[in-house]
């Protein structure tokens, strides 16, 4: 079994340099370019190209009917996604922060969620909620929140976050092609470069980091499955989005031999490569920036407990945001960084 | 390809015209010179001015009109001229001009990395201030993030604006907000939220509760243009209209929601203020950039309410001058020429002329009262800067993080605020040097 997809053809596909931003952006031009049914749709995103720029240049070149913009409703975005899904089209909605998302819900979660289930397959909600999350971009307690855990526990949503700019092109297109309707979650603090979590240091472009070669033209990995960032023997470190490169740095500089998996999709879960991991290690940490009652590592810890619990050689350890609103001013004091993950690890290898 | 599994025709019925989707499109965008022939703009004086205890309907055809009370020549004119003292204009102009110097100092600030984030409400500064000298001083406003001139012409001090805008030591809301986003009870002013038109339900509540205790008081939010479209607008106003509740519902009509021009809530339909005509309310809509005129409005509104005649909408139809925020750059989606000719002027400049035209100011006043400003806006920032600002963090215990999350501080999150003082002495291990220790 491999975690790693084997995109055998794109090892000779032409390779550029891209930001994760323009890695979505590519994602969305080709598949408006490849489907004729895509429809990008949000706040800002037409003529602007969206605040964070991830649809720029989209509506020039395909259209007004293809891109454009909406009211300032997050219930009206996702509902009318429901129906321009119910004709045929595949809409791929922006909703411009995380934290915006929720008038949105009873669209999500009572009726998108549920459409395929309750029509017996008559009506279907293929739609891409793309959405900016997670913090470290001093944006308050309405620009920083990490949501995720409310929609993996909804039953009927995927939920999708990229932690690179290949796999960010990769997976969108995978989450649109999607017939269910899956909640991409970018997080905004790597859409210019990978965060290691030292937020005193400049930011490194992504340009330097291997993951920013991104294959031309039209490729896809397939939801529900995990990367591999690194394969070690020490112990198992389950994180997605900017975390996996909070934690990959933290196991460099304490020259632990982690065996890393980017989870890449939390539903549907890569539960294969998550017990080959732990059976391998026996040691597990799992890293969230979201709070932590409740959060998807509960659930990951859960899941090995009851897999894995034979092959554990010590408590699963999770490392998260604290359970507060995101502070302004001490945003690095909540941000799960290097210290609390540190910790964690030298508590995890003593046991 | 899995659309092919959606089951639909791609063949047009026959003898139908094909439909066309209609996406709405500003009349100007970058580079573009702009005329403003189409917008109709009557002149002053001529708007009736209904009894405040009208049927709401006799409001009606102003929803669709504009009330505006300085004409060209700037003499205030008509039924709706709320005819103020010399003294109460000269404070509201230098509330205005304070707001906007103030409004100045913190984007240059912002520039200048002593904080993240700011937003200015430059030519919109009657939306708010004389808006809220019509109001009692102990009416609760709910106000969006542009209506800061509230708070300074209920007197918060400036220095404490700017303490939160600095998430600073002496930030009172414990530098967990992001900047602009005040709170003051003390001054009748609800604390803002980041997330659009939610304060209108609870100002339509707040109303409410003051009707069911037999109180006095009454409340007023604000809302942009763009963020009418939410449904909390929807919700608010049916209440409002259900329950007659004494409220007032301000819409800043600053034709700019970021990107998005007010077409895209619906104005390429009807007004803003002709919202009020479907829920049965009563409406107005004014000229924000005319002081006296938003004043009238909203002493209309504030006296309508009090006497039990409910709800009020009103559309104050302005311009936003400056950008979103310090985060947006209007020059990539709008017309330079657009501000800068926009046909209702400026709101400061208006009242200025307006009592030079009186007699009772003068150019000259005018200059000396901004240079007196500007050094007041000075002293506050040098006086908010000995509390620290943003740049140089820390400046709260990280206990604080962990309080007011709920009212008594659980189990988990004793532990959790533990583990963040022993990751502080680790990360920041001279924490003396920055601030109060942890």
């Amino acid at each position: 079994m491999t975690t790693e997809e084997a995109p055998v053809t794109l090892a000779d596909a032409p390779v550029r340099r891209l930001n994760m931003i323009e890695a979505i952006n590519d994602a969305l031009d080709i598949m408006l370019a490849h489907d004729p049914d895509v429809v990008v749709l949000g706040e800002d995103v037409g003529f602007f190209g969206g605040v964070f720029r991830a649809t720029a240049g989209l509506q020039k070149k395909h259209g007004k009917n293809r891109v454009f913009d909406t009211p300032i409703s997050e219930c009206g975005i996702i509902g009318v996604a429901v129906g321009m899904g119910a004709y045929g089209l595949r809409p791929v909605p922006e909703i411009q922060f995380a934290d915006y998302i929720y008038p949105g819900l009873d669209q999500l979660v009572s009726e998108a969620a549920r459409l395929r289930y309750r029509s017996a397959g008559e009506f279907i909600a293929p739609m891409t909620v793309r959405s900016p999350f997670g913090g470290g971009i001093f944006g308050g307690q309405t620009h920083s929140q990490s949501p995720e855990a409310l929609f993996t526990h909804v039953s009927g949503i995927k939920t999708v976050i990229p932690a690179t700019p290949h796999d960010a092109k990769g997976l969108l297109i995978a989450a649109i092609e999607d017939n269910d309707p899956v909640i991409f979650f970018e997080p905004k603090r790597i859409y210019n470069g990978p965060f290691t979590g030292y937020y005193d240091v400049p930011v490194e472009p992504w340009s330097k980091h291997a993951d920013s070669a991104v294959p031309e033209g039209y490729y896809k990995i397939p939801l529900g499955k995990a990367r591999s960032v690194r394969s070690g023997e020490a112990l198992t470190v389950l994180a997605y989005g900017t975390m996996v490169h909070v934690a990959e740095r933290v196991m460099h500089d304490k020259g632990i031999d982690a065996d890393i998996l980017d989870l890449r999709t939390l539903v549907p879960l890569d539960i294969e490569a998550i017990e080959a991991s732990v059976r391998k290690t026996g040691r597990v940490l799992i890293v969230h920036e979201a709070t932590r009652t409740s959060g998807f590592g509960a659930e990951l810890a859960a899941l090995i407990q009851e897999r894995c619990f034979y092959h554990l050689e010590a408590p699963i350890e999770r490392v998260t945001g604290f359970d507060t609103p995101y502070p302004h001013s001490l945003e690095w004091a909540y941000f799960p960084g290097p210290v609390r993950i540190g910790e964690a690890v030298d508590r995890l290898m003593k046991a | 390809m899995g659309s092919s599994d959606i089951p639909r025709s791609d063949i047009p019925r026959a003898n139908r015209p094909p439909l066309s989707f209609h996406v709405p499109e500003p009349s100007f965008r970058p580079g573009d010179t702009v005329e403003y022939a189409s917008l109709n703009i009557p002149a002053a004086g001529l708007q009736p001015r209904p009894d405040e205890g009208c049927d709401a309907h006799d409001t009606h055809p102003l929803c669709l009109d504009l009330i505006r009370v300085l004409g060209d020549d700037h003499r205030a004119v008509g039924p709706w001229d709320p005819r103020l003292e010399a003294d109460t204009l000269r404070r509201m102009l230098r509330t205005m001009a304070l707001t906007r110097a103030f409004d100045e100092r913190m984007y240059r600030g912002q520039r200048q990395g002593k904080t993240s984030f700011y937003m200015k409400c430059t030519g919109e500064e009657a939306t708010s201030i004389a808006a809220g000298m019509a109001l009692a001083g102990d009416d609760m406003v709910f106000p969006s993030y542009r209506q800061q001139g509230i708070l300074i012409a209920r007197g918060y001090p400036l220095v404490e604006m700017i303490n939160q805008i600095y998430s600073n030591r002496a930030d009172k809301l414990k530098g967990r907000q992001l900047p602009i986003m005040y709170s003051s009870r003390d001054h009748s002013f609800f604390t803002i939220s980041g997330n659009l038109a939610t304060q209108l339900p609870q100002a339509t509540g707040f109303a409410m509760a003051s009707a069911i205790k037999g109180d006095s008081r009454i409340a007023a939010a604000w809302v942009g243009e763009g963020s009418t479209a939410e449904g909390d607008f929807h919700s608010a106003l049916t209440f409002a209209a259900v329950y007659n509740a004494p409220v007032i519902f301000n819409v800043v009509n600053n034709q700019w929601a970021i990107s998005s021009f007010s077409g895209f809530a619906g104005s390429e339909r009807t007004t803003f203020a002709a919202r009020a005509i479907g829920y049965g309310i009563a409406g107005l809509r004014v000229d924000g950039n005319d002081a006296l005129a938003v004043y009238a409005a909203e002493k209309w509104a504030a006296d309508r309410a009090r006497a039990n005649m409910g709800p009020t909408l009103i559309e104050h139809f302005t311009y936003r001058a400056e950008g979103h925020s310090t985060s947006d750059d209007p020059s990539q989606y709008r017309s330079a020429a657009e501000g800068k000719e926009w046909p209702l002027g400026d709101p400061i400049n208006r009242l200025k002329l307006h009592l030079i035209a009186l007699g009772e100011w003068s150019e000259e006043q005018q200059a000396e009262m901004d240079r007196g400003l500007a050094e007041e806006v000075k002293a506050a920032t040098k006086e908010a800067e000995k509390n620290g600002i943003l740049g140089h963090g820390l400046h709260h215990p990280f206990a604080t993080m962990f309080e007011d999350v709920f009212e008594e501080l659980p189990w988990h999150l004793k532990e959790q605020s533990e583990q963040a003082i022993r990751e502080r002495a680790i990360k920041w291990p001279e924490p003396a040097a920055k601030g109060p220790a942890a």
